[in-house]
């Protein structure tokens, strides 16, 4: 058996990929949910119920998705540019401790005038933590997977120092937690009653915003070019360094956005636990997505709904909810093999 | 011939076909090898002769058709078995370990692996005796790295004679050589075929094909559309074959040289790698005339590409365009002093294979003509590359097609006509033709000389001599970074020109020369 490499893929192949993660993760989960003694419909049954059964559940899996949204477009412009940003994690924390900062009263501004004001300090925040990795890697030749990722522990540690010491809530009996965000600070809901905020409208605005970028403006062209191939668009004159700092300064600012909205949508204070690595889980959805914009808002839902799900069912059914983490897995591993469906056929000899 | 008409057949091809998904790059090719017998296997690129040689040589499986190698079918893809049987196979890409001597290299694979001492001596004797026996001159304790082109690819041949091939495959094997180089590989092959080995030779050069082969089988779209007795046949009658048509190759009319538009003197770049850069070079490019680079490849033409591209900077000289001295060099420079650059490598630099053609038609053009305000304009855009795909005849379905999907002609024509759309004033040529079929060498040919007619000064940097030959007005020799003078047209006989790429007339490199 080998593999041919495929000259035009058909459109039915070229939709497999997402198709064969989806069903492949679940034939999986369905074997590991047998071993753990429960019967796999009921647990899919569960799960999907779980996560968008009721209106709480439905608003719950939103909720969730809308940090996984931010993360994801940060990994997907950054991925489509070849530069490898493993620290949306980091750049996410960037954004929330800015949020953290203006909005527990240092500035008694009206919302209207004070929520832009944190929503684009978070994404400069965000932006600069990236720019280093990037000038890094334009100047030196430092590898930026190296430097994102370590980034990371490094900003969190960091963070942590902020909740112990000049952020610690005085009021917080001790935990590390920063003061409340006053009430202009805070992301409204979108209706009164239901449990969603702004962030989510924002995120969706974000993944529509990119994809106008890539498609219809230079930058967008020009990260598409440097992405596929620096040399050719060096040779064609494009500003490639320029190009990469640019990517790097969108990719960190979306990624920021995740904290301000965790911060000021959701949480309303600045906890170490604000995220449960969004920032990682932001590159499964960027694949799963394919690294296309509105492709990463199916892939963040589909992503919150089995983690939101997997809860639910593991409270009613008792089969752990480490399945969630497996399902994931497996639908990333099954869409990198499914990918490369695309591009070659199996020939047998 | 008649005694050859008698010989014993060694390789039998019966019925080969492949496929790679919707192209047939086989169709049902037979042909037989008779013992002391050079095949030419004729053909443009494209039209089948590497994969054919490959399926022989066990590296790709063929969908129909068996090998016969000595009475013996080979078993498909297995190209231990090919060699077994007696097969030797020369890449046009060399496959040695340059960090290894020569003898190292030769015997490299033919020892069991467990075996803990090579046995140096017999080894190294026998090589040797080889290197006289076929007139190979290589030193074997020379590390591989070092040899020039011509040195390894004799590597190449003493490997396959090691391993006692007594059949030789020779793909494309002159690309990479001087015609003196050539003309002594020729004599190794006859040499070789006097001692009763059988030849295969892969070309698409007519002259070499009529001073070495015996019999001439020529493809065409995969198709075996003729085998002649070479002595029987003409080169008329081959191109002809080759093409299925009528061949024109443009006319260049004398003209009387206009202003000069860039002049490098003592102009030096760094190297990069094993690449040489620029010694004290000096050029001058007239308007309305065609300047030849001729020269071995890799002996500095990319440092004077990327030059004029706008990728490199001299570090040393001056480098005027149009009179006015250039600093802060870059390819967006470039393009704004009007200089059209075809690359080298059209699949790599040239274009972004994933990108639609519209995208590629633009590429360079974005920022000034089809953008405002940071929005790109792709309805211009797309007109652009509608209209380039018109007035260059790029064969495709329509400008939405990635251009990865074009044939090497097509894609070559686009950024043919990226390049003139812009009536540029310089045109860097480099490579314009290499891997097209005579059809779309003559196309773009045709536009080069229709350029200089406008009042281009065009650099055609090339590694075939014929080429340069035909179209230059001016021509200089690279080697080692060096630039010779320039020759006028018809001063110079090819063997004086491959004197000067072998090295010769140069004034010898200083030591500090090279340490830059």
């Amino acid at each position: 058996m080998r593999l041919e490499p495929i000259a035009d893929p058909s459109l039915a192949r070229k939709l497999l990929p997402p198709v064969l993660a989806i069903v492949g993760s679940f034939l999986v989960a369905s074997l590991l949910a047998l071993i753990a003694g429960g019967n796999p419909f009921a647990v899919f049954g569960a799960i999907i119920k779980g996560a968008v059964g009721s209106k709480f559940a439905l608003l719950e899996t939103l909720n969730r998705a809308t940090p996984l949204i931010f993360t994801g477009l940060a990994v997907a412009v950054a991925f489509r540019a070849k530069l490898w940003n493993i620290g949306a994690e980091a750049q996410l924390y960037a954004g929330a401790v800015v949020t953290a900062v203006l909005g527990t009263g240092m500035l008694q501004w009206p919302a209207a005038l004070l929520l832009p004001t944190i929503a684009v300090l978070s994404m400069l925040a965000g932006a600069l933590l990236l720019l280093g990795p990037a000038l890094l890697k334009t100047r030196l030749g430092v590898d930026e997977v190296v430097t994102t990722l370590l980034l990371n522990f490094i900003f969190l540690l960091f963070v942590s120092y902020l909740l112990e010491g000049p952020l610690k809530d005085p009021m917080g009996m001790g935990w590390p937690k920063s003061p409340r965000l006053i009430p202009e600070a805070r992301l409204p809901r979108i209706i009164d009653g239901l449990r969603l905020h702004w962030g989510f409208v924002l995120a969706l605005i974000a993944a529509i915003a990119l994809w106008v970028i890539n498609t219809r403006t230079t930058l967008g062209f020009e990260m598409r070019a440097v992405g596929q191939n620096a040399e050719a668009a060096r040779f064609a004159g494009m500003p490639v360094t320029g190009v990469i700092l640019k990517t790097a300064l969108l990719s960190g600012g979306l990624a920021a956005l995740a904290g301000f909205s965790e911060v000021s949508g959701l949480k309303g204070s600045l906890t170490l636990d604000i995220s449960p690595g969004y920032g990682y889980t932001g590159i499964v959805v960027a694949m799963l997505a394919l690294l296309h914009p509105l492709g990463v808002v199916a892939a963040a839902l589909f992503v919150a709904a089995v983690f939101v799900g997997a809860d639910a069912m593991s409270r009613a059914l008792d089969v752990p909810s480490y399945l969630a983490d497996i399902m994931l897995a497996s639908a990333l591993l099954m869409m990198v093999l499914a990918i490369l469906l695309t591009k070659f056929r199996v020939v047998r000899d | 011939m008649t005694d050859k008409a008698q010989a014993q057949t060694v390789l039998r091809l019966s019925h080969i076909t492949k496929r790679f998904g919707a192209l047939t790059a086989n169709d049902d090719v037979s042909f037989e090898l008779k013992r002391g017998e050079v095949i030419a296997l004729l053909g443009e690129n494209g039209a089948g002769k590497t994969t054919l040689m490959n399926i022989l040589f066990g590296q790709y499986t063929a969908d129909a058709g068996e090998v016969e190698v000595f009475g013996q079918v080979l078993p498909p893809g297995n190209p231990r078995a090919a060699l077994d049987a007696g097969v030797g196979m020369v890449h046009q890409h060399f496959t040695l370990a340059g960090n290894l001597t020569v003898w190292e290299n030769i015997v490299l694979g033919t020892q069991a692996l467990g075996a803990l001492r090579l046995d140096a001596k017999a080894a190294r004797a026998k090589i040797k005796a080889l290197s006289t026996r076929f007139h190979l001159a290589v030193d074997p304790e020379a590390k591989v790295g070092r040899l020039s082109v011509g040195e390894r690819q004799r590597v190449e041949i003493l490997k396959a004679l090691y391993r006692e091939a007594r059949i030789l495959i020779l793909d494309e094997p002159t690309a990479v050589l001087t015609p003196q180089e050539s003309d002594a590989l020729f004599a190794t092959l006859r040499e070789a075929v006097g001692q009763g080995l059988s030849v295969v030779f892969i070309s698409h050069k007519l002259h070499e094909v009529m001073a070495i082969s015996d019999r001439t089988v020529v493809l065409r779209h995969g198709k075996l559309v003729a085998e002649h007795a070479t002595a029987e046949t003409s080169r008329e009658e081959l191109a002809a074959l080759m093409v299925g048509g009528e061949v024109s190759a443009p006319k260049i009319e004398a003209m009387p040289p206009g202003p000069a538009l860039m002049r490098l003197s003592g102009v030096s770049t760094r190297g990069e790698g094993r690449a040489p850069g620029l010694h004290a070079a000096d050029l001058t490019l007239h308007a309305g005339q065609i300047s030849g680079l001729a020269g071995v490849s890799g002996n500095g033409q990319k440092a004077l590409s990327d030059l004029i591209s706008g990728l490199a900077h001299p570090v040393a000289g001056s480098f005027e365009i149009a009179g006015e001295p250039v600093a802060d060099w870059s390819p967006r420079r470039a393009l704004a002093r009007r200089i059209g650059r075809i690359p080298e490598d059209r699949h790599h630099t040239g274009t972004i294979a994933d990108f639609d053609l519209t995208e590629n038609a633009v590429l360079e053009t974005y920022a000034s003509d089809f953008a405002r305000h940071g929005w790109m304009d792709w309805k211009g855009a797309r007109a652009q590359a509608e209209g380039l795909i018109a007035t260059y005849d790029v064969r495709c379905p329509g400008p939405d097609t990635r251009i990865r999907l074009l044939s090497g002609g097509n894609m070559q024509k686009l950024i043919l006509g990226r390049v003139l759309e812009t009536a540029p004033r310089i045109i860097l040529a480099n490579q314009p033709v290499r891997g097209l079929d005579i059809g779309a060498v003559n196309y773009v040919h045709g536009r080069l000389a229709e350029a200089r007619e406008k009042g281009a000064a065009v650099l055609l940097i090339s590694e075939d001599l014929d080429e340069i030959m035909k179209l230059s007005d001016v021509i200089h020799v690279i080697s080692e970074g060096r630039l010779s003078p320039g020759f006028a047209r018809g001063t110079m006989r090819a063997e004086e020109l491959g004197q000067w790429m072998a090295g010769e007339g140069f004034a010898p490199l200083t030591e500090a020369a090279h340490a830059s």
